[in-house]
């Protein structure tokens, strides 16, 4: 079975569909079980693991982070942020066998109570086929501005 | 509200020894009375000297709403200068870090200054021939703080001239710093990539208290670590399977009051102290293959044990950073206005000892102190209603009794409890203490 590029672009555009929705366990059952999200603190940083990011997470991680934006004593999501992306059509910059690589350029629009802001970022997507299926295997999210003083961002670009 | 300006024995008046009244927090005239008094005459963080390795290397930040630059003169001289052109005012530099070669140069009219700020040249300078240029303090080179000492690597500044000596200002609370930079086999550290940056709508003063706050983590904390330890719950691993990351991090703030209040807290004179005097939330790490292998090599046995054995959690340097020996992690609480902090946390590494160290320190940042984070979300919550809260009239005072005991003296070290506020009552005593440290010098200038 192949994928075609109509295929893995529309994968990108769902999944910040979910997101913006608020469907997070359609989220996370996109993620193969080893993949990480990454969002770097650094421009063009090369090394997760070594210096700090602003995220680094595996799916325990991604699991805590949903689950708890729905509990009980989360007080930071009492009233609840929304978000909301605007995508430009994703680059399919790598095909390797059932193995790819997708880069989009988005805005990413966070809100809560009277705060509103606007995130310009690049996001890159290692996906997978498995099983007849698109999964995540990795996701890079470069924030343009990384290392400015943010406040807090509290969803998932 | 109460108008405070020009008169620092008012603002100290704010300081009770159970309460302190909500001006400290929410008031602008405070905030200025703050920088020019409580951050002129403390002793203040400025930078690491691994941000500034190689002569001409400079680091730009503030020391309260100054602008200044930590700037690497000669291979083993730091100076910390004003950032400012004497001229006509314009920032000397504007980006983070960077290097300036020989001398700086301003931008507008390109005078230029020696790395220890001295007046180079100025282009035309028959210009002022005869204008007394000299005498003013435009004609002297760019302006330098008070003082500067260089403490095993971090370096602090004094901006008053004249004031309280390095050694009396910290006293034995430098052991914290001791004991961060004794992690490393080779006594030394090196600061690791850019720090988080965190913008926070409210009091710098929060977040200094906060980190000897003992009775908020399984409160505030509930949602990040008590949801993590549920999860893990449910995954139902078998025994000795390796846990996730993440629960040797979050999972221990968590921990019970009864943890917490044998803690212990020490508070030093000044106002510095520290949470964690027998044991913290840092206790229990997994032990790196190779470090301490490492550290009995540099140290011998015994005290390389007695060096990793010391478990402190916060320790608090007034005014405004927090140190984390056991992880190797600096913040600094950056008061933007009354109402506005930025927090920048930096790590280093601990040179000669293994990756895997560096690895749990930037873990740990990114997992509690980023703009990301599920914890740092929680706090800044909690910080911001506070602020909101606190401009209700007719109920004007923050309370800061628990463990209060009568006459307490902040002028000798002592341990506690770890569920005291001491340590908060001691910030605001070096507070009032700092605040009117130099107001009859003032006094008889005016």
């Amino acid at each position: 079975m192949t994928v075609s590029k109509d295929q893995l672009i529309d994968f990108i555009y769902d999944e910040v569909r979910m997101l913006d929705e608020g469907r997070y366990d359609d989220w996370l059952a996109l993620w193969l079980p080893d993949g990480m999200y990454w969002m770097p603190l650094e421009y063009k940083q090369e090394d997760p693991i070594n210096q700090t990011s602003l995220l680094y997470e595996d799916m325990f991680m991604l699991k805590l982070r949903v689950e708890r934006l729905n509990g009980v004593r989360t007080f930071s999501q009492k009233p609840k942020s929304r978000c909301h992306h605007v995508i430009q059509r994703p680059f399919v910059d790598e095909v390797n066998g059932d193995r790819f690589v997708t880069n989009t350029s988005m805005h990413y629009v966070e809100t809560r109570l009277d705060e509103q802001q606007l995130l310009a970022l690049t996001a890159r997507h290692d996906l997978a086929l498995v099983d007849g299926t698109l999964r995540i295997a990795a996701k890079r999210v470069d924030i343009l501005n990384s290392d400015a003083a943010f406040r807090n961002i509290q969803l998932l670009p | 509200m109460e108008q405070y300006s020009g008169n620092p024995a008012k603002a100290a008046a704010l300081v009770e020894s159970n309460q302190v009244h909500r001006d400290v927090y929410v008031s602008q005239d405070i905030y200025k009375l703050e920088m020019r008094h409580v951050f002129n005459n403390a002793w203040v963080f400025v930078g690491h000297e691994s941000q500034t390795p190689e002569k001409g290397d400079y680091f730009a930040t503030q020391i309260g709403d100054q602008p200044v630059i930590q700037v690497r003169h000669k291979a083993d001289e730091i100076h910390v200068l004003y950032n400012r052109c004497p001229h006509k005012g314009t920032k000397i530099v504007i980006d983070r870090q960077g290097n300036t070669g020989k001398f700086f140069r301003c931008p507008y009219h390109a005078w230029s200054f020696k790395t220890d700020g001295c007046l180079l040249a100025i282009p035309l300078k028959k210009g002022y021939e005869g204008t007394g240029l000299k005498q003013t303090a435009s004609g002297n080179g760019m302006k330098s703080v008070g003082a500067v000492k260089n403490y095993r690597g971090f370096i602090f500044t004094r901006l008053a001239q004249d004031g309280i000596s390095f050694e009396d200002f910290f006293g034995d609370s430098l052991s914290s710093i001791d004991n961060m930079v004794d992690r490393s086999p080779e006594g030394r550290l090196e600061v690791v990539g850019s720090p988080l940056r965190y913008l926070h709508h409210c009091n710098w003063k929060m977040l200094v208290e906060n980190q000897t706050d003992t009775c908020h983590p399984m409160v505030a904390h509930e949602s990040s670590a008590g949801t993590a330890v549920k999860l893990y719950e449910e995954l139902n691993l078998p025994e000795g399977a390796p846990k996730p990351a993440a629960m040797e991090i979050i999972a221990p703030f968590m921990s019970p009051y009864e943890f917490f209040e044998g803690m212990g807290i020490r508070t030093w004179p000044n106002g510095h102290g520290h949470t964690g005097v027998n044991h913290s939330i840092h206790s229990n790490y997994s032990a790196i293959p190779d470090y301490f292998e490492a550290m009995t090599k540099s140290y011998g046995e015994d005290k390389a044990k007695a060096i990793l054995d010391e478990n402190r959690h916060n320790t608090v340097y007034f005014p405004n950073i927090m140190v984390k020996g056991p992880i190797q992690q600096l913040r600094v609480f950056i008061p933007l206005a009354a109402d506005k902090t930025i927090v920048e946390s930096y790590i280093y590494r601990l040179v000669g000892a293994p990756d895997e160290l560096t690895a749990r320190t930037a873990m740990y940042n990114r997992m509690i102190n980023a703009s990301t984070s599920i914890v740092g979300h929680d706090d800044l919550e909690m910080y911001e209603r506070a602020q909101e809260g606190l401009l209700v009239d007719g109920m004007e005072w923050v309370n800061i009794q628990r463990l209060l005991e009568e006459d307490e003296n902040f002028d000798e070290v002592s341990v506690h409890n770890g569920t005291t506020e001491r340590q908060m009552r001691n910030q605001f005593n070096a507070w009032a203490k700092f605040m009117t440290y130099d107001a009859a010098k003032t006094e008889t200038a005016e």
